[in-house]
């Protein structure tokens, strides 16, 4: 039996898809290019293989989403974390909260942070400059989005230089992306056997 | 592509975007590429480019964004289409109605959505593939949205 996790936890749970995922047996080959389906990587999770009844939109995602996340200059990778952190928690994307929050703890080699912010969500109190670039990622993934000028100087003064700002502004509007596939598509669930 | 959301005047190309380019410039060919998946695909399944441009402005609206939406707008003249745009437009038929309420939870109130509103949708008789679709449709603009929202208030400082 699984059950569905509702908490936020660092430990990442299953993803149970809501939708029937791609047979990869029976895939178009515009499918197995966006999969990136080789002899040597014939193994899938079931949340790419959903992803791949939009082949054209899913092959140009992923390289999106690495760069956002791991090209080098601009914010640190740890910190960019702490902005698709905050999408995360305002959206309530259990599981992409899961994978970010386990992330951040290694990079940051640091479980404060992210303890702080499942225990206490969008009021978490954070040092300094964790503090800004949070609280900017819970106001830019509101609907709409409630960032200002004030915001901008607020980071300013935390310290963060403008490409570092504009890393933050990808990172936290790429989960605004990835949480309405992930939270939508399919339910973060734990087994108990 | 054809018929792509203004392949010479794409919002990836404008000032806002710019400020990104000058540190991530491929970040934003990259975006620009996804948006042409999702607003012009080559394969759009029960959704023709047309309807998505309207959705895209709708969703636009949703973030407050008359600017986007006017630009996806101006790629729509039908106009039981362009009304589409408007929030407060429930949709035509049923699985339209359906279609569209599913949309606007997903754009704005993304965490309360639910394992019940994707049943709905299959329901009212929506495809596996093209629930996806309009996922994708979706979180690319909400992506977008947040994009350029962040990216204006740079604006003053850097312009």
């Amino acid at each position: 039996m699984s059950r569905v996790v509702h908490r936020f936890t660092r430990t990442v749970p299953e993803w149970r898809p809501r939708v029937t995922p791609v047979d990869l047996a029976e895939a178009t080959p515009e499918q197995r290019e966006a999969l990136k389906i080789t002899p040597s990587n014939t193994k899938v999770s079931d949340y790419v293989l959903v992803l791949a009844h939009d082949p054209e939109t899913l092959s140009v995602r992923s390289p999106l989403f690495n760069a956002i996340m791991y090209d080098s200059g601009g914010m640190s990778r740890a910190e960019r974390e702490i902005g698709a952190i905050g999408a995360s928690i305002v959206n309530r994307c259990i599981y992409c909260a899961a994978v970010h929050a386990s992330r951040h703890a290694q990079l940051a080699k640091d479980t404060a942070v992210t303890d702080e912010l499942f225990a206490r969500g969008e009021k978490a109190a954070l040092p300094p400059r964790e503090q800004a670039i949070f609280d900017f990622s819970v106001k830019l993934s509101q609907t709409p989005p409630a960032v200002t000028e004030a915001d901008a100087a607020c980071l300013r003064e935390a310290g963060l230089s403008e490409a570092e700002i504009v890393d933050l502004i990808l990172s936290t509007a790429l989960f605004g992306w990835a949480n309405r596939l992930m939270h939508v598509l399919g339910d973060p669930v734990r087994n108990d056997d | 592509m054809a018929e792509a959301a203004g392949s010479d005047s794409s919002l990836w190309q404008g000032a806002l975007a710019g400020i990104a380019a000058r540190t991530r410039g491929n970040i934003v060919a990259m975006s620009r590429k996804a948006e042409e998946a999702v607003t012009a695909p080559h394969d759009p399944g029960a959704f023709p480019a047309r309807w998505r441009l309207a959705v895209a402005a709708r969703i636009a609206n949703l973030n407050g964004l008359a600017d986007i939406a006017g630009h996806y707008l101006a790629g729509v003249s039908d106009p039981a289409l362009r009304a589409l745009a408007e929030p407060s437009a429930a949709g035509r038929d049923d699985r339209e109605r359906a279609v569209l309420a599913f949309m606007d939870k997903v754009a704005a109130e993304t965490r309360a959505v639910a394992a019940e509103d994707i049943e709905g949708l299959k329901a009212a008789g929506v495809a596996d593939a093209d629930i996806v679709r309009l996922c994708e449709l979706n979180a690319f603009m909400s992506y977008q949205a947040r994009v350029f929202a962040g990216l204006a208030i740079l604006q003053g400082e850097s312009a």
